[in-house]
């Protein structure tokens, strides 16, 4: 059966909250900035009558100061963004339970039944949103995720666009090929170099010229653009919060000996323990994953008593469960190590009676310092002696070819 | 105005919260005589959204809201 996927889009969302908490500002151009105390930051967020003036999200606060000096500038609530992401959540539940947030202020809701009217459900719900919650949303309409999103973004605000099959090449072609879900301003770049501006341009390429130039990225392209997508829209389920952060490579080589396991586990655990202090976590069950070259392979975890999120530590559990349950019977060719029950880095430390707490904090230093190094020299400006010893095996770096996007479609 | 106000509420056994009087001032204490609407409706006026009562006191209808768990009613 034909899919019926809204896309929801709340208008200006957090300048929306703010300024429906706050009625004295309504009328005028209000934007949500960073630190305004501090006289530093930026615009996070800009409500329609800023958007006259040519506010930009991203841009320095002075900046938008001279562009319109009456401009108002709200610090950002976050809880309370959280609390209206949640309350819209909860009516577009009322519909289905395919409903996959994407960010705060953004959702597909899949509303596939016979005779089902995604335009009409759609401006119930838009209505709902408004006297329920007091914001507005855009929202497409269409048979597949990326048209449904496209159309929640070509009228704005409180507006509901279908892309049907018999008008997407009206509406959905003639638009930039910048405005596609995964275009961003290298592929645009790209594409513009090759003449092709619209998503018109980019669907009538032929799928193989587009490999040719992108990969098989150029596939994905040429999907998106057609309408092909097929990705299902995902059932809800509370996203918010991270159970575990991992990483795990297939070598370069296979492994053969406990110095090769020890040089990998440790670029795995530098990547896995600079993320958790990146994102403020703690973690206390680590786990490792092995395969072996006749790709059998296993799992197994350890959890400690005190959480942690110090590199030298991840990596000596991590090292400490392989030896205890590898016996060498092939060579390994994957390596994974992981890290779960994750608390908050904030929380306080218990100190033992022996000082032990003391070298944690040292050590926490220490690898704090390292990360700053790290970022501004790159991965390979500090690092243990043992990965020199075979830079084939150690040259790769799973934390900068694992890219995080805030939200991410796949 | 946004006006946040102390209430005197009932709890039934399932969890439904049920408002009794809301507490104005010092000396005031408006009983509820019915609870006539209870919906999820934002107050533009008031500037908030939350589970909206609709409430006669004294013969006349008010609205009050209980925004996660503050009460609060747009005066005049």
């Amino acid at each position: 059966m034909e899919r019926t996927i809204l896309h929801s889009d709340c208008n200006s969302f957090y300048a929306s909250v703010e300024c429906l908490h706050r009625p004295e500002i309504r009328d005028k151009p209000v934007a949500v900035g960073g630190d305004v105390e501090q006289r530093h930051g930026i615009i996070l967020a800009k409500n329609e009558l800023a958007k006259k003036y040519n506010i930009k999200t991203g841009e320095a606060l002075w900046q938008a100061r001279q562009k319109c000096p009456d401009l108002v500038i709200v610090p950002p609530h976050f809880e309370l963004y959280q609390r209206f992401s949640k309350l819209c959540h909860k009516i577009y539940l009322d519909y289905s339970d395919r409903v996959e947030p994407f960010g705060l202020d953004e959702c597909w809701v899949q509303v596939t039944a016979k005779d089902a009217n995604g335009a009409l459900l759609a401006q119930e719900i838009s209505q709902r949103i408004k006297s329920e919650l007091g914001i507005t949303v855009s929202i497409g309409v269409s048979y597949n995720k990326i048209f449904a999103k496209l159309g929640s973004d070509y009228k704005k605000p409180d507006a509901v666009t279908e892309i049907r099959r018999d008008n997407y090449k009206q509406i959905a072609w003639p638009l930039p090929v910048g405005d596609l879900l995964y275009v961003g301003r290298a592929t645009q770049r790209k594409l513009e170099s090759y003449c092709k501006r619209t998503i018109g341009d980019l669907a009538n390429t032929p799928e193989k010229t587009l490999k040719g130039w992108f990969g098989k990225w150029g596939s994905v392209l040429y999907s998106f653009a057609n309408g092909f997508d097929s990705t299902p829209v995902a059932r809800y389920e509370d996203h918010d919060d991270v159970k575990s952060i991992g990483n795990s490579t297939t070598t370069p080589r296979d492994l053969l000996n406990n110095e090769d396991v020890k040089i990998i586990v440790y670029v795995l655990a530098d990547s896995v323990a600079r993320r958790l202090r990146e994102h403020g976590y703690k973690g206390r069950t680590i786990s490792i994953s092995v395969r072996d070259n006749q790709l059998m392979s296993f799992v197994r975890q350890h959890t400690s008593s005190q959480y942690t999120n110090i590199t030298a530590e991840i990596a000596q559990a991590g090292m400490e469960l392989f030896m205890q349950h590898y016996h060498w019977q092939r060579p390994i060719r994957s390596l994974g190590i992981s890290i779960s029950d994750l608390v908050s880095d904030v929380a306080p430390l218990q100190m033992d009676l022996f000082g032990a707490g003391q070298e944690q904090l040292r050590r926490e230093r220490l690898d704090t310092t390292v990360d700053g190094l790290k970022k501004r020299f790159g991965t390979n400006a500090v690092r243990p002696a043992i990965l020199l010893q075979d830079t084939e095996l150690s040259g790769f770096d799973p934390k900068r070819e694992h890219t995080i996007h805030p939200v991410g479609f796949f | 105005m946004k006006h946040y106000v102390d209430m005197i509420v009932r709890y039934t056994q399932d969890g439904q919260i049920i408002p009794l009087a809301v507490r104005w001032s010092a000396e005031q204490l408006f009983e509820i005589d019915k609870v006539l609407d209870v919906r999820q409706a934002a107050s533009l006026k008031a500037g908030g959204t939350g589970i909206r009562y609709l409430c006669r006191i004294q013969g006349k209808e008010r609205f009050i809201w209980l925004e996660e768990d503050k009460w609060f009613v747009d005066a005049k």
